[in-house]
């Protein structure tokens, strides 16, 4: 009897879950389907140390946990879903059959909106080890000026990455302040005031209107919303990252442009939210219920939620028979830029108010909570993350929100906002 | 048939563990509280033992080290291991830029050849005898050399400042029930302080390459810190430096001469140290037990700690907890997935832990190679009373030679 397990998606969810079928004990034939040429990589250093020298952009290959005995069909592409014949269409044209299917294709940078715009000379965007080689070596280059459209995790690394090698920088974001939209208005706060502290040319609450060329193919300017223009030969566009979906479209599915639900066992849904049988999915690409977050699913996009997705559904998928597993821990996110560590844990998209816990602003040291309905939903520090592990545990227990126990290192001033 | 009305309340349990006559074993005791991970003493202090609890509680901001939040309050907290942040988290930042990464990160490690040199003269100077005292010749005298020559305290004053270190180690081994205010701790730290600061003032004018220069010179983001600031940081790192220390090494050689074929491995199998310092520190760990006090009530192992408690936190006990550490009662020296609170947790975390454990790594292993034929004199040997820093006052072995 045929038993197939195929993992479409080579990078960090399709390795680790590929070696959690393995570590399961499953013995039987497995495949792994991957876009790009190359063995899987990591991709937090490409924003970070790669940008800034430190590591190449080749040394960023991901460490193997276990074996894992598989046929890598890399360079290959799946364009689409047949779940009836259970195949899957390659993009030679050919189709492979599988038993099991774990989707873990992640997710792609967005791109600029205007096509032609976007393929000018000079603008790029960061996903993949290819762009973060080439726009290494534009910065390497020593860029006259640097603009960073859009200032999300990724944008903000890069302005950081700019300001470490001494290039000047321009960060434009549509909202008041960078890291407004994922964090709220403290950490937002303090992100402008350390960009601008750093010498970071933001400009908030303007958008893009056009990347204007030289007459010859290559970025010649930014026009702004507020009528200005930013002189550049360099935009790096970081509009923040699209499931890919696309493929699964019309195989019954429950994907959206905001990703695959899945049930917290890593199990994908159809429409009507029950789950396919043999199908499940892991990483940037799902959006996954969450058993400390009743409500709509969550799209985390965070390194360790990959990971942990990736062993529970990689578990379930090998053992059909078994009790199924189910994600447990808190979503959880870090991010290093201008000399700080910022670190996440819980579900900021679900808050209706913060309060600053610990710390100050001014000092660049803190920690934000994140209230949802009188409850602590999520906890963010900047330099400041030793508290965090105790906000984990808080969060899990439900805790009320905001906290008024008395405590060691209390908030320099009572800082309240409404995101 | 067992009479389950003999077996004695846990609080009283706890006071037996505090007796100085179960100094030399408080394993068995603690292996009875654990069954209540956290409780009530009749004094309306609590006491942790779970170690989950413990760790949890090593990193809860509700609790506080700060003395003047006790509920018997003695004053603020002398150096920056018992304050609160802010003022602990910038003391320590301050200090810590001189003693690792990412400022200084190759400080410790450079410190190797010269612990090893240390090492080796100490052990030399046991040639020709056959018996000796591990803790008065070796265990002891060597981090006090090492974190004097850290701090730059030069070796000619060192007579001096033994005298006050061994006042306050005195003086602090005795019954920590007995609350009456010790003069000679007092005078050792009136003492000790008036060296530092003429010790400080000396390098303010003429800097050297030590620690002390540096602090006092320090340019950081942080600023300089005052002269109190720095006699009482100096001060901790003296102490806080040799007292565990030796416990390392003391309890250490104790765990191997009881287990001779622990000591054949460290003989033998290259590396095997570095495992090995780790499971000492959870299996015999230096200190036992740590003080906070609580500033709200605190949820811990079903029961609610009331806001301004005394919490006694038995790091010793937590590392031998079954339901975190496999067959804990046995001493693995490859234990894997070892995350034992020897060192502490959480912000007050021990910040010399890299130089202890190279210091416990290099003697040890030096001891296990050179001394030939070791035997315990006494077992259990004579010990310290003070129950959170625990260790054998003397440790005689006898031996039959010392090889190069
Ligand atoms: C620059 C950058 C910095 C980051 N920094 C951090 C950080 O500091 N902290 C943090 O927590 N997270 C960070 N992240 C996020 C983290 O890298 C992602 O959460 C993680 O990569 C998700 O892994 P994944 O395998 O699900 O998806 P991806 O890494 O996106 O991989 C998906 C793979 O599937 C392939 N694929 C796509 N479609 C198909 C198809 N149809 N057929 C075959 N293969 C396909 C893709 O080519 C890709 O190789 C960062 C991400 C980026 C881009
Ligand atoms: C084996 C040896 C050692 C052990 C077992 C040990 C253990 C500990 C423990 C358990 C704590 C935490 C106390 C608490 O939470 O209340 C601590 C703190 C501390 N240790 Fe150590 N220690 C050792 C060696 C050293 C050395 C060599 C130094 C200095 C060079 C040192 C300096 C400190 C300091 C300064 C603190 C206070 C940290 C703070 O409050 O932030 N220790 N140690």
């Amino acid at each position: 009897m045929s038993d197939h397990i195929l993992i479409v998606g080579a990078s960090l969810a399709g390795l680790r879950a590929a070696e959690a079928v393995r570590g399961a004990g499953f013995a039987g034939r497995l495949t792994i389907v991957g876009e790009e040429p190359c063995a899987p990589y990591d991709r937090p250093p490409l924003s970070k140390q790669v940008l800034s020298g430190w590591v190449e952009a080749a040394q960023t290959e991901l460490p193997a946990l276990r074996p894992v005995d598989a046929d890598w069909m890399l360079g290959m592409r799946a364009t689409g879903l047949d779940l009836v014949a259970r195949r899957v269409r390659l993009s030679d044209g050919s189709r492979i059959g599988f038993d099991r299917l774990l989707v873990a294709t992640g997710a792609r940078a967005r791109r600029w909106p205007v096509a032609a715009e976007a393929r000018l000379d000079g603008v790029t965007v960061l996903r993949t080890r290819d762009d973060a080689a080439a726009l290494r070596v534009r910065l390497a280059a020593r860029p006259e000026r640097v603009v960073v459209v859009g200032g999300g995790f990724t944008g903000c690394e890069v302005a950081s990455a700019c300001i470490d090698l001494g290039a000047p920088v321009t960060v434009i974001e549509a909202l008041e302040a960078p890291l407004l939209s994922a964090l709220g208005a403290t950490v937002g706060r303090y992100a402008a005031a350390i960009q601008r502290a750093k010498g970071v040319d933001l400009r908030t609450g303007v958008t893009v209107t056009a990347l204007e060329d030289d007459g010859a193919g290559r970025l010649a300017r930014v026009r702004l919303s507020d009528g200005q223009a930013v002189e550049t030969a360099l935009a790096v566009v970081c509009l923040g990252a699209a499931p890919n979906v696309e493929w699964l479209g019309g195989s019954g599915l429950a994907g959206s442009p905001r990703g695959l639900h899945c049930d917290s066992a890593g199990r994908a849904l159809d429409a009507a939210g029950r789950p396919v049988d043999g199908i499940f999915a892991a990483g940037d690409v799902v959006r996954m219920d969450h058993p400390a977050f009743p409500g709509p699913p969550l799209r985390t996009e965070h390194w360790a939620s990959a990971c942990e997705q990736a062993a529970v559904a990689g578990a379930n998928i090998a053992r059909p028979g078994e009790p199924a597993r189910r994600i447990a821990a808190l979503p959880g996110f870090w991010s290093m830029q201008f000399g700080a560590c910022l670190k996440l844990v819980g579900a900021p998209e679900r808050a209706d108010r913060t309060a600053l816990l610990h710390g100050s602003v001014e000092s660049g040291r803190f920690v934000v909570g994140y209230g949802q309905a009188g409850r602590l939903v999520a906890a963010a520090a900047v330099d400041h993350t030793h508290w965090l592990p105790f906000y984990e545990a808080q969060i899990e227990a439900g805790a009320a929100f905001p906290p008024t126990f008395a405590r060691v290192d209390p908030p320099a001033a009572a800082w309240d906002f409404a995101p | 048939m067992t009479d389950v009305a003999a077996e004695p309340r846990v609080d009283t349990l706890m006071q037996r563990v505090l007796d100085a006559d179960n100094r030399h074993d408080p394993y068995p005791l603690y292996a009875r509280i654990r069954s209540r991970p956290v409780f009530r003493e009749p004094d309306g202090s609590y006491v942790v033992c779970g170690y989950a609890e413990v760790s949890a509680l090593l990193r809860d901001p509700r609790l506080s080290a700060d003395p003047v939040n006790s509920p018997a309050p003695v004053g603020p907290g002398f150096s920056f291991l018992n304050m609160d942040p802010p003022q602990h988290d910038r003391l320590r930042r301050m200090t810590m830029r001189h003693f690792g990464p990412p400022n200084d990160p190759g400080r410790v490690e450079a410190m190797r050849p010269h612990l090893l040199t240390m090492t080796t003269s100490l052990i030399d100077a046991l040639k020709g005898r056959d018996e000796i005292d591990l803790v008065a010749d070796v265990a002891y005298p060597l981090p006090v050399t090492v974190v004097a020559d850290l701090l730059g305290v030069p070796r000619e004053d060192e007579p001096k400042f033994h005298v006050w270190a061994e006042a306050i180690v005195q003086a602090a081994d005795r019954d920590p029930r007995d609350r009456r205010p010790s003069e000679g701790i007092q005078n050792a730290l009136v003492g000790l302080g008036g060296y530092m600061m003429g010790l400080i003032e000396a390098r303010r004018s003429a800097p050297r390459d030590d620690m002390l220069s540096r602090l006092v010179h320090d340019d950081g983001p942080d600023g300089a810190m005052n002269p109190a600031e720095l006699t009482t940081t100096a001060i901790l790192l003296l102490l806080a430096g040799h007292e565990t220390t030796v416990n390392l090494i003391a309890n250490g050689m104790l765990t191997l001469l009881r287990m001779p074929d622990m000591m054949r491995r460290l003989r033998e199998e290259p590396g095997i140290e570095i495992p090995m310092v780790e499971e000492l520190l959870r299996y015999e760990p230096p200190v036992h037990m740590t003080f906070r006090s609580t500033l709200a009530d605190v949820e811990a192992g079903g029961v609610t700690i009331p806001a301004r408690s005394a919490v006694r936190l038995l790091i010793a006990c937590a590392n031998r907890d079954p339901a975190r550490f496999e067959d804990a009662e046995r001493f693995i020296p490859d234990r894997p997935n070892n995350q034992h609170l020897g060192f502490g947790s959480g912000i007050h975390a021990c910040f010399g832990a890299p130089l202890a454990r190279l210091e416990g790594q290099i003697v040890l292993r030096e001891l296990a190679r050179r001394l030939v034929a070791p035997r315990l004199v006494d077992d259990p040997p004579p010990y310290r009373i003070n129950p959170a820093l625990r260790g054998p006052r003397s440790l005689r072995v006898q031996i039959e030679g010392v090889v190069d």
